[in-house]
């Protein structure tokens, strides 16, 4: 039996800086700092451990941590910085890796969309396109094609901000509980999106420690392991019209409507598991409909079942496979360009470590983060595991 | 709110909305937009049909594309109706589409002259053409 590549890697600590809708006096640098330390404590470990920084502001934060001289990688945020990071131990590139995720400040014009849901390419910016309208373009393909209805959609956007609505330091923290009624009830932004149906926009940051086991001998918490984790990417994020059958040039590959698959295959196959092995689904949530196209493209239901497989309770507290268990960007945060790609993996760890306030899946052995979605041409999927693999 | 968001007539942006910044290689896009005339681009050795401006065949990685005008014709194969606007300088409601043109390649625009209601995928359009600021003139696609 081969060993596992990652076996003497520990995810060794997380943490959420403060998140809001707007966090006065705040600055991407400041929260990120926060958010960097926050980590390091609840590692157990000092700024001197560090050896590598991943992060919008690793420079910044290098500096004025004192962290030099380290490796310093340009890894895109989420579970890419992540798996990254997870290699870089394995192969003795450093031992301790820190990535930092932070964003406050930017914006400020509300009268428009967030600035990073605005693309100024020339065939994109002319039409009006921001981030909804371009999954919406999605949605409505997948409608098309499956008769996927504006109820499923509404049930999942429920189900997730109904997690927000019990967690204590969500942005939307009690506003519920919704239905899906409720839901549909919302003004639409893009139309098959409604308000409720979109991901918030926020301030925030966050950050996690990876280490060589040997490092942290003395946990503060129960390790938590990267079973295996992929990136698929087809292009730049809204610039291509974002059309369901999008592909590379091999025509066997799966099209832009099913981004995420590969990675998933290439993440369950480091694994050694199957999606039937999975505990809880720390989904990366956009938008409603995106949870569908991800259970579709990572194996949890055939192409076109998503609709009918979030009707039945599956996705809810007590489901089979609980989602977003947070509230996620929909009501926990969406804290900028990154911080929520990355919050969907350290939800990923403080389900394993069995340490969530609300919604702890009970006995959470696996479970699996994502990033991203086929409106913006990309999705990132990585496995945790309780034990060491 | 009163709206029902599912009627509403769709017309073009007013000429104040952000005009597009042309690269050199999509500069003859734009002069041909100018012309009344919606330009792509076909690989010289594949024929594959190419949209957005390309400096290599996406198809077979040929280095030679060569301007062509489209008819213009096409089919819708994805929609979306904005009711929260990018930015204040656009009216809503507008509608983003993907649309399969005829000659065999997909571009985004919106779709005007027709109500919200009349949307739907399948829907044969034509293209036709609206100034918007710094003398950019912008396609859009109004049902055939």
């Amino acid at each position: 039996m081969s060993t596992h590549p990652f076996r003497d890697v520990v995810i060794a600590g997380v943490f959420n800086a403060r998140q809001a809708r707007v966090l006065e006096g705040e600055t991407s640098l400041s929260i990120s700092i926060e958010a960097a330390l926050g980590a390091l404590d609840d590692a157990g470990l000092d700024v001197r451990d560090v050896d590598s920084i991943t992060g919008s502001l690793a420079s910044d934060l290098t500096f004025d941590l004192g962290l030099g001289p380290v490796w310093q990688s340009a890894s895109a945020l989420g579970v890419p910085a992540v798996v990254e990071a997870a290699a870089q131990i394995a192969t003795g590139v450093s031992d301790v890796v820190l990535i930092v995720a932070g964003l406050a400040g930017v914006y400020t014009e509300r009268a428009s969309t967030a600035p990073w849901t605005r693309p100024n390419n020339e065939f994109v910016a002319p039409y009006g396109m921001f981030t909804a309208a371009e999954f919406a373009l999605i949605a409505r393909r997948h409608m098309h094609m499956y008769g996927t209805t504006a109820e499923q959609m509404a049930t999942i956007a429920a189900t997730i901000r109904n997690n927000g609505h019990v967690h204590p330091t969500a942005i939307y923290s009690g506003r519920g509980p919704f239905t899906a009624d409720d839901i549909l009830a919302s003004r639409m932004v893009a139309d098959p999106f409604h308000l409720l149906e979109c991901a918030m926009t926020s301030e925030g940051g966050c950050a996690l420690v990876l280490a060589r086991a040997d490092r942290v001998p003395d946990l503060r918490h129960r390790p938590v392991y990267v079973l295996g984790g992929s990136s698929d990417r087809i292009g730049p994020s809204y610039r291509h019209a974002p059309a369901w059958d999008l592909r590379g040039r091999d025509p066997d590959s799966p099209p832009n409507g099913l981004v995420g698959r590969r990675a998933a295959q290439r993440a369950f196959a480091t694994a050694g598991l199957t999606p039937d092995d999975v505990d809880v689904l720390e989904l990366y949530d956009p938008f409603s409909f995106e949870i569908i196209r991800q259970l579709e493209a990572f194996g949890f239901c055939g192409e076109g079942e998503g609709g009918d497989f979030v009707m039945d309770g599956t996705i809810g507290p007590g489901g089979r496979f609980p989602i977003t268990t947070d509230g996620g960007l929909m009501s926990y945060s969406h804290g900028g360009q990154t911080s929520q790609l990355l919050q969907r993996v350290i939800r990923g760890v403080e389900q394993l470590r069995g340490a969530c306030a609300t919604m702890q899946v009970e006995g959470a052995e696996v479970a699996l983060c994502s990033g991203g979605g086929a409106g913006a041409l990309f999705n990132d999927v990585m496995l945790l595991g309780a034990e060491r693999p | 709110m009163s709206e029902s968001f599912t009627s509403g007539a769709l017309v073009p942006q007013p000429a104040t909305i952000p005009p597009p910044y042309p690269s050199a290689h999509s500069a003859p896009y734009w002069e041909g937009a100018k012309q009344g005339e919606l330009r792509f681009q076909r690989c010289s050795a594949c024929g594959h049909a190419e949209f957005d401006p390309s400096i290599i065949c996406r198809r077979c990685g040929h280095r030679e594309l060569v301007w062509e005008r489209s008819a213009g014709n096409g089919t819708v194969y994805s929609w979306t109706v904005v009711w929260r606007p990018q930015q204040p300088s656009f009216v809503v409601p507008y509608a983003p589409a993907i649309v399969d043109l005829d000659e065999g390649y997909q571009m985004l625009a919106n779709v005007v002259g027709c109500d919200v209601a009349d949307l739907a995928v399948g829907l044969r359009v034509t293209v036709e053409f609206h100034p918007v600021s710094d003398g950019f003139v912008l396609p859009y696609f109004r049902p055939a």
